[in-house]
């Protein structure tokens, strides 16, 4: 128990420090903390050039889905960059239990990502001028933790893939791409398609983005639980669909001579 | 071997490359495709007059930025870890007129993007694919492709010295987007962000593509991109000497 919990702990944060390279400032900075506000700009003046909602809507559905840029690339180095530095076989071969090996590594993903998601979200709302209610300002917080959980699992499935494909930045950029479009962090869910708003209701961010809209406009954290236990499931889901895409993944690498294939 | 022959065999050489790279080829025709998307459901969700063939415009050329930014801004730190800088470096040729394939190139990819793009709109979104002066259009097109291939030569050329030169690249994504009048009109825009959209050749290039579509007057913007896109590439010759210089005195060329 303590050694799962040394893994868990100390070896998923020396992990994270060691494999995610984008934590060096020159990296971090206009990457994790300026490039979300350039997002949340652009798409709240495209919103005002389109007529359509306000900066605020805008603002929370950018900053929030902003967080999968950390919590994709983050997951996918964070496992991924194993082959890369020729130590995921020594990775594998240990008799490490894989559950902490893996889930430890998402803790510092998910508290990375909801940090980008809430400075993104607070400076933000100072350069479009948005006024967030002093009460809404913790259970956001706790919103954008949730969705930044959500997102990590997504991201390890990411991971999982990334041990098998070349060049894993293409597919994170794709799983950013979609979403943008379906979670409803740029358009109302009511004007897509029904197929996309149904899509949507599986991905991550869709549930925490209208929750912490909610919160946003005076609701009370209560009154959204069940957006936010249905983004809870979704990410559960994902972390173990990723968790367990990874073992069949070392199953057939063993069985295939394949561990560190391109 | 003259110049034009030099620059065009080894812009079919570096186009070639890029193509085959998923990220710099199909990633960066794929990636600017999602924004353009959400960029229609937005205008078609909206209340404003701006029709959707304004927002299908400049999605397109808001794809031919991306396939430059990102890219261009390590195109001289990739040679450096392909160990092939020394080599370029030490060539007959100014070694700006052996990089600036490799940016032309990458901004040629923005045509696979524009045509994606506008057909995209077309097919997906309804969109009427309308060009009211063809010639002018391509003319556009191709003077907003050469403005590109310059501006990407002055990041390259500018971002050697830092080892993580895509993130620099990469940063001036976003703010071209935004300032350069792609889906958001100018007069939207704060009065100080006026002056730094004039000096940015994608500003022009995309009022002459739109113009030329839409059946205005695209030659004075045309040949403001183009005069624009002259001066970063004599700014990437200045700036490429010094460099040079600076890495010859100090023996850092092959350096990060």
């Amino acid at each position: 128990m303590i050694v799962s919990a040394r893994i868990f702990f100390v070896g998923g944060l020396t992990s994270f420090r060691a494999l995610f390279y984008w934590l060096t400032p020159w990296i971090y900075v206009p990457t994790m903390l300026i490039a979300p506000l350039f997002q949340i700009l652009l798409f709240a003046y495209i919103g005002r050039s389109a007529g359509l909602a306000s900066d605020q809507f805008f603002l929370i559905g950018n900053a929030l889905q902003y967080a999968s840029i950390p919590c994709l690339f983050a997951m996918a180095q964070a496992i991924g960059g194993e082959r890369y530095q020729n130590t995921l076989s020594a990775i594998l071969v240990s008799p490490a239990p894989r559950i902490p090996l893996f889930f430890g590594r998402s803790l510092p993903v998910v508290l990375n990502g909801a940090f980008v998601a809430a400075f993104a979200l607070f400076a933000g709302s100072l350069l479009l001028r948005v006024h967030l209610p002093t009460s809404s300002l913790a259970p956001l917080l706790f919103i954008v933790l949730i969705a930044a959980f959500s997102c990590t699992g997504l991201g390890l499935v990411n991971a999982a893939l990334s041990l098998r494909i070349r060049e894993n930045a293409v597919l994170s950029n794709v799983i950013f791409g979609f979403l943008l479009i379906f979670t409803g962090a740029n358009v109302p869910l009511d004007d897509l398609p029904d197929w996309m708003s149904t899509a949507a209701q599986g991905m991550p961010f869709t549930h925490a983005i209208k929750a912490a809209r909610q919160v946003a406009d005076g609701a009370s954290l209560a009154s959204v639980r069940g957006l936010l236990g249905a983004e809870l499931l979704v990410g559960a889901v994902y972390g173990v669909a990723g968790y367990l895409l990874l073992r069949w993944f070392e199953t057939l690498s063993r069985r295939h001579a394949s561990l560190e294939r391109s | 071997m003259s110049t034009f022959r030099f620059v065009r065999v080894s812009w079919l050489l570096q186009f070639k490359m890029i193509m085959r790279s998923p990220f710099d080829g199909f990633g960066n025709v794929l990636y600017p495709l999602f924004f353009a998307t959400t960029a229609f459901f937005v205008f078609r969700a909206g209340t404003s007059p701006r029709t959707l063939i304004y927002a299908s415009l400049g999605a397109a050329v808001m794809g031919m930025w991306s396939s430059v930014s990102t890219s261009a801004g390590s195109a001289m730190q990739r040679e450096r870890w392909w160990g092939t800088l020394e080599l370029l470096v030490t060539a007959p040729r100014h070694f700006a007129l052996v990089l600036f394939p490799s940016t032309l190139g990458l901004a040629s990819v923005g045509i696979y993007n524009l045509v994606a793009t506008l057909l995209w709109g077309r097919f997906a979104f309804g969109i009427p694919l309308t060009i009211e002066h063809p010639l002018e259009f391509g003319l556009s097109v191709v003077a907003t492709v050469l403005a590109f291939a310059g501006l990407g030569l002055l990041f390259a050329v500018s971002f050697v010295r830092f080892r993580a030169a895509w993130v620099l690249g990469n940063f001036f994504e976003y703010p071209v987007w935004l300032i350069c009048g792609f889906l958001v009109p100018l007069a939207l825009l704060p009065r100080w962000v006026h002056p730094i959209a004039w000096v940015l050749a994608p500003t022009w290039g995309m009022n002459a593509i739109r113009e030329s579509a839409l059946g205005g007057t695209p030659l004075p913007d045309l040949l403001l991109c183009l005069g624009l896109g002259t001066v970063y590439v004599v700014g990437a010759v200045l700036v490429t000497n010094r460099v040079l210089d600076d890495a010859r005195a100090r023996g850092s060329l092959s350096l990060t």
